[in-house]
């Protein structure tokens, strides 16, 4: 397989704050430099971008010194934290803006779905769209002509065909988008992870379509997403980015294992410093909360969970007790448990460790969310934290099912089936 | 599919930083000729959706605007029209004008009203502004179209001498210097708005301002033993607005050198302004 997108040495960089008078000064600067000859003053500065620590400086590598190259026929999956340079890095293959050093070499037609339905306008029909929409994603005429029943069929929207598309329900609008979308023919697709939208059903639709894109046709297709099963289900290769670099590259298996052990830290917490500063208050002061697998080294439906909570107490003589709460990220309460750790009012001062396990088959895939309660008599709050932490569970193929399958738990119910034949009586 | 590992191999495209302001691309324009042609029909279909009249519109502001010189600068200021029959003295200047004025003020804003499209897909970002000017032709072809509906009138019922010759031709070749010149212009400021958009509060009186300037409410004979008769001689769209007038009505001063000024001012603000854009093009998302 021969090489089709060879990427060397990409950097970009950004200037925070606003445009305004100051940028003039850079400006001329920076041409004065040219002018001489001389390289850019404000390239050696910028920092790596991490978003959570305030810098000293104007400029942000947003990109830095990116290599890597892709085959033709493999799936790239890019993942990567919210603003680790994912979509940065999309831009600029899909050539939106270009880099600020480096360079991309690429062998046939490329098309990028950053977004559906770019440049629809809502006063045109669906079938002005289709074309208007289809010509922007660079198909000619012709081609879309060749297409368009099916891409209106794939859609479901014949009947509105000739309805304006404000019209239209948001469904429907991103059906018939995604369907001129997934009737490109390019060599390379780029896609990003806000294609996937719309219903279930649909979801699936497209992901199969791009599965049909690069398997069947032989077609390379870059994909940045934050969802772990689609990534090990659709991709070949991946693509660990963080902090505006590439992290690590491989398989896919191994790019989303890199990726979530990086990303363990959320799911534990330990304090080291000094008591009094710990999260927490007069009453209270946790010291350590982990979320681990029961078995195995990945936290997926199987896999169980075992949590350990480490706290200290400063409420002697009282009745104490620490509950769990856990909601989907979408806000779900899962369950509200309370761990009751005293009840004839002698709790004593000092170090508690509680340990906790949710059995094998009971979390759906997702991502999970840890509240703390602490609580006096089952009544009185001594001090509670929401979010304190989060963790995912993973989704995996069960039976014959790999789909992510709507759904906070997922139990493994044990079923009794009996049949009986009706008989005209 | 594993065969050549050379070094020299071919790749169809290459990204990077900045090339040469020289490397302009237009076989590529060429390539996505269907995708112009449809942002032409979607600005002329899109505008009057929703409208009984629909595209009649067009029609109603050179109409209005007719009417309205007609009565500040005929009837109250009393500027002679060079023996041209008033109504069709004005709406001729405004028919011409009005097509160099929207040229102008829609491409000096394509950037920046086009950012949502630009940033999520590639195509050349000339195309828009040429849409434009395309859709605009459009739009002028149904004001001339009122321009000659009036001149037959006159002919037919005032006796007014309609000239139908050989000058005609020189139309198109008028309409192409004034949108070469709207389309410059509009680049070179689009390009300059996506970082400082200083330059948006200019254009929109700029080119009202630009108006007075030009004989289209006063014919440039009028300004004759005028001091500042040579200012306005010197702006490139004078011979322009003159010229489509003798074309027309074979009065009114106008010579060949005229024209040729104006043509090479727009063949400097043409290579300049694509220039100029097709620096901007590459990174503008990241400053608009």
């Amino acid at each position: 397989m021969s090489t089709i997108i060879k990427v060397e040495d990409i950097s970009k960089q950004y200037r925070l704050g606003q445009v305004s008078t100051g940028t003039i000064s850079h400006d001329v600067n920076r041409w004065w430099h040219r002018v001489r000859g001389k390289e850019d003053p404000y390239l050696k500065i910028g920092e790596t971008n991490d978003r959570t620590s305030t810098g000293n400086s104007d400029y942000v590598w947003a990109l830095k010194d990116i290599n890597f190259e892709v085959k033709q026929g493999e799936v790239l999956g890019i993942i990567g934290r919210n603003g680790a340079g994912k979509s940065t890095l999309l831009k600029i293959l899909s050539r939106t803006t270009a880099p600020t050093t480096g360079s991309i070499k690429i062998k046939g037609r490329v098309a990028s779905l950053l977004e559906v339905g770019t440049g629809f306008h809502p006063e045109l029909s669906g079938r002005e769209n289709v074309f208007l929409n289809g010509a922007i994603l660079g198909m000619s005429k012709q081609e879309i002509k060749r297409k368009f029943d099916e891409i209106v069929s794939f859609a479901g929207v014949e009947r509105y065909i000739d309805t304006p598309v404000k019209r239209y329900s948001s469904g429907m609008y991103v059906r018939l988008a995604f369907g001129v979308a997934a009737h490109l023919e390019p060599e390379i697709l780029i896609v990003d992870e806000v294609l996937a939208v719309g219903d279930a059903e649909f979801q699936k639709k497209c992901l199969g379509k791009m599965k049909d894109v690069s398997e069947r046709e032989g077609r390379t297709v870059l994909f940045v997403s934050h969802n772990m099963a689609a990534v090990k289900q659709l991709c070949t290769k991946g693509l660990v980015m963080q902090h505006g670099m590439n992290r690590f590259s491989g398989t896919q298996y191994e790019a989303v294992n890199f990726y979530q052990n990086a990303h363990q830290t959320n799911s534990s917490f330990l304090y080291e410093g000094h008591l009094t500063d710990a999260p927490g208050n007069e009453n209270i002061r946790i010291l350590r909360f982990d979320v681990n697998p029961l078995k195995g080294d990945c936290l997926s439906i199987s896999s169980g969970v075992a949590f350990e909570l480490e706290f200290y107490n400063h409420k002697g003589g009282i009745n104490l007790d620490a509950t769990f709460e856990l909601k989907s990220s979408d806000e779900i309460v899962v369950f509200h448990h309370g761990a009751i750790l005293s009840q004839q009012n002698d709790s004593k001062r000092g170090l508690y460790k509680v340990k906790g396990t949710l059995p094998p088959h009971f979390l759906n895939a997702g991502i999970f969310i840890f509240n703390l309660i602490f609580g006096e008599n089952q009544r009185i709050a001594l001090f509670a934290i929401n979010d304190f932490i989060q963790f995912e569970v993973m989704n995996e193929t069960i039976g014959s099912n790999a789909n992510q399958l709507p759904g906070v738990v997922r139990p493994a119910i044990q079923y009794t089936v009996s049949h009986a034949s009706y008989e005209q009586q | 599919m594993s065969q050549q590992t050379d070094t020299t191999e071919h790749w169809d495209l290459e990204i990077k930083p900045q090339s040469s302001v020289f490397d302009l691309n237009l076989k590529e324009v060429w390539r996505y000729k269907d995708l112009m042609l449809l942002f032409v029909k979607r600005d002329f279909t899109a505008q009057f959706k929703q409208t009984v009249l629909g595209p009649v519109w067009h029609l109603v502001q050179p109409v209005l605007t007719t009417i309205m010189f007609l009565f500040v600068f005929h009837t109250v200021a009393g500027i002679d029209t060079d023996e041209i029959e008033p109504i069709l003295f004005y709406m001729s200047g405004i028919t011409i004008w009005n097509y160099f004025a929207s040229c102008l003020t829609n491409t000096s804003n394509t950037f920046v009203a086009n950012a949502s499209i630009f940033g999520k897909v590639y195509f050349p970002r000339l195309i828009l502004p040429l849409s434009v000017v395309l859709s605009n032709m459009a739009r002028l072809g149904i004001q001339f179209l009122l321009l000659l509906g009036c001149m037959v009138f006159y002919a037919l019922f005032k006796n007014t001498p309609m000239h139908f010759g050989m000058s005609w031709l020189l139309i198109p070749v008028l309409v192409l210097i004034m949108a070469g010149i709207g389309l410059g212009l509009g680049i070179i400021i689009s390009s300059l708005t996506t970082k400082y958009r200083d330059f948006t509060v200019l254009v929109t009186f700029g080119v009202q301002l630009l108006m007075y300037a030009t004989p289209v409410a006063y014919p440039l004979s009028f300004l004759k033993s005028k001091s500042y008769a040579s200012f306005i001689e010197w702006n490139p769209l004078s011979p322009l607005v003159e010229g489509f007038r003798y074309a027309l009505f074979q009065t009114g001063n106008f010579n060949f050198n005229t024209l040729i000024y104006s043509f090479v001012f727009m063949l400097i603000v043409l290579v300049f302004g694509t220039m100029i854009f097709s620096k901007v093009e590459k990174t503008f998302m990241d400053t608009v």
